[in-house]
């Protein structure tokens, strides 16, 4: 078992980065805009729309509410869409590993490229979203300035946790389930559109669970400048579940790929 | 030199022995050629050379190094040409070879140096800006063995270079192939057209079901295994079993390939002279050189023996 989890990696991961960046150059413009024009709907639809006849929340109006939790979960689903679809697709229908496991990277380094790939597109993603709702007028503290780095850790985790479930059941059909069972009630139940403090004990402390959670305490508290230790402890149960799932999903894309 | 060597080489699979204890050697500058039919275990074979796929039992050295601790090292040296073309299709061709040069950590002018070198003696230099997709299969096969050469390789692994290629486009690639082994590349080569391996290969193997049938230079496994010629015989209605008994003492052996009888005979034109005698009459005569592929249908029984 320690030794399954036992990984090669050199600096050589960065060459696997880089071809990723080299073929996202050629196409940044489009996948950008569509990217954040699903998170502008719903800053649109519930912030401006259905805001109107929601009452205040913790003293913010609906959209000041939502809209700094929209910067995590665009974060979640870009890392999600990418280490699912985008891997899936290079390694069963382009044979994109297979290419580069055939010079001196190794399995390992391909595996550990992705999920950096998908970690960089939380990154941009949520960073535009910033970008857009400070625009707005929606962010009112410099601790803003640290989002970017709560979205590349958040990044990590989503994309280790999507390759975990290629890893486990490699097929892309398996993808719809995992976007309507895994991720879609985690957009849902972690404190994006309603605060938890409402629902019952158990609930709350199933939220404990999900990553997405502690993305959004930590975007809106950045961007909301209510800062504190709390922040520090979801900072931190981010950092040590993504160094957990990061191996397992190396190794479960070794034991895939290599046979 | 031998710069491969495998023992007692074993392969499997979930339970599938797909290669089943072979032993070979290749030389240094040699072309080396695995022959077999579908799932014979030529992939599964050179797919270990590069590490791809860990070995089940037995040993495989590359260079002199363990492939199952060196695989960086060995990498570095080879080049490979896989069965199914996996050239980058989100890169157009240079930058297919710029990137996968980033990989063996080659500095970027000398990979552009080495890549336009390498289009131009594939002919692809006007290609260079164009997107993979939109190349011919055989100019995407000559691309990917450009790739494989990005590193300079001493060795390089080909596993079916020219299937699914025409006539045409694969005479350039063996054309090209040639050139390289007479710069002194070694190459490795699996295939099933046998005119493929006669042509190029220096030195083969006959695997099937795992295992090494036989192996040898072309000429050598064709005379051992046929002779010189062979006499191919539309026989028509079963009259097959009837010649073979009666010219057994003429033939050194046979094969029934459908509705033809090929026979190996001891001196081709005496008979020839002997069947033309016969009452019967046959749909044609051939009195034809032997091939590999005769060779290659006897030893795998890929026809069926009366
Ligand atoms: N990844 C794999 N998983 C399970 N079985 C495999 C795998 N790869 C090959 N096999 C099996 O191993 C055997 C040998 O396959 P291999 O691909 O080595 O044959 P081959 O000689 O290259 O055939 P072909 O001419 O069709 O390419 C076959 O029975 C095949 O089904
Ligand atoms: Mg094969």
């Amino acid at each position: 078992m320690i030794s399954a989890l036992r990984m090669d990696i050199s600096a050589r991961v960065f060459k696997v980065f880089r071809r990723h960046l080299t073929v996202y150059r050629r196409s940044w413009k489009v996948s950008l805009s569509f990217n954040f024009f699903e998170p502008l709907l719903y800053l649109a639809a519930l912030g401006y729309g259905l805001g109107v006849y929601v009452q205040a929340i913790e003293g913010l109006t609906y959209i000041q509410f939502i809209a700094p939790a929209l910067i995590a979960s665009s974060a979640m689903f870009s890392s999600a869409y990418e280490c699912t679809y985008g891997t899936y697709i290079r390694m069963e229908f382009q044979k994109t590993f297979q290419a580069m496991v055939a010079t001196p990277v190794s399995m390992d380094e391909v595996s550990l490229g992705e999920i950096l790939w998908g970690s960089y597109k939380s990154f941009l993603y949520g960073s535009v979203i910033l970008f857009v709702i400070l625009v707005l007028g929606l962010v009112a503290s410099p601790w803003a300035l640290l989002v970017p780095v709560v979205l590349l850790v958040s990044g990590l985790l989503f994309a280790a946790m999507s390759m975990i479930w290629i890893g486990l059941i490699p097929n892309i059909d398996s993808f719809n389930y995992y976007f309507s069972l895994v991720i879609t009630p985690l957009f849902l139940f972690s404190g994006v559109f309603f605060p938890l403090s409402g629902l019952p004990a158990i609930v709350q402390s199933l939220a404990w669970a999900s990553p997405l959670f502690h993305v959004v305490n930590l975007t809106r508290g950045l961007v909301l400048g209510d800062v504190g230790v709390h922040l520090v402890w979801d900072f931190l149960w981010l950092v040590v579940v993504a160094a957990v799932l990061i191996p397992i999903a190396i190794h479960l894309m070794r034991r895939l790929v290599i046979r | 030199m031998e710069v491969i060597s495998a023992r007692n080489l074993v392969k499997d699979y979930n339970g599938l022995r797909a290669v089943n204890g072979i032993n070979f050697t290749v030389q240094r500058q040699e072309c080396f050629g695995i022959l077999g039919p579908n799932g014979a275990g030529k992939t599964s074979t050179v797919r270990m050379m590069f590490g791809f796929s860990p070995i089940t039992s037995g040993e495989l050295k590359v260079l002199g190094l363990d492939v199952s601790d060196h695989a960086r090292e060995i990498k570095a040296q080879l080049g490979v040409v896989p069965q199914e073309n996996n050239l980058d299709l989100d890169l157009k061709v240079l930058q297919n070879l710029l990137v996968y040069a980033g990989f063996f950590n080659i500095p970027e002018r000398t990979a552009r140096e080495r890549a336009l070198k390498l289009l131009e003696f594939f002919g692809l230099s006007d290609k260079r800006d164009a997107k993979v997709d939109h190349l011919s299969g055989g100019m995407k096969r000559r691309l990917t063995i450009a790739r494989a050469l990005i590193n300079d390789p001493d060795i390089i692994i080909l596993d079916e270079p020219t299937t699914g290629l025409d006539p045409q486009a694969r005479h350039t690639v063996w054309q090209r192939l040639r050139q390289l082994r007479s710069r002194g590349v070694t190459l490795i080569l699996t295939t099933h057209y046998l005119e493929e391996a006669s042509q190029l290969c220096d030195r083969l193997i006959i695997m099937d079901h795992g295992i090494i049938l036989d192996e040898g230079t072309p000429e050598f496994l064709v005379g051992k295994h046929v002779g010189s010629e062979v006499l191919e015989v539309g026989q028509g209605a079963g009259a097959g079993e009837m010649l073979i008994t009666q010219f057994q003492s003429q033939i050194r052996g046979h094969l029934v390939v459908g509705d033809n009888l090929v026979l190996y005979p001891l001196n081709g034109r005496q008979l020839l002279a002997s069947l033309q005698e016969l009452p019967q009459q046959f749909d044609h005569y051939l009195l034809r050189p032997a091939t590999l592929e005769d060779v290659f249908l006897k030893l795998t029984g890929r026809g069926l023996t009366v």
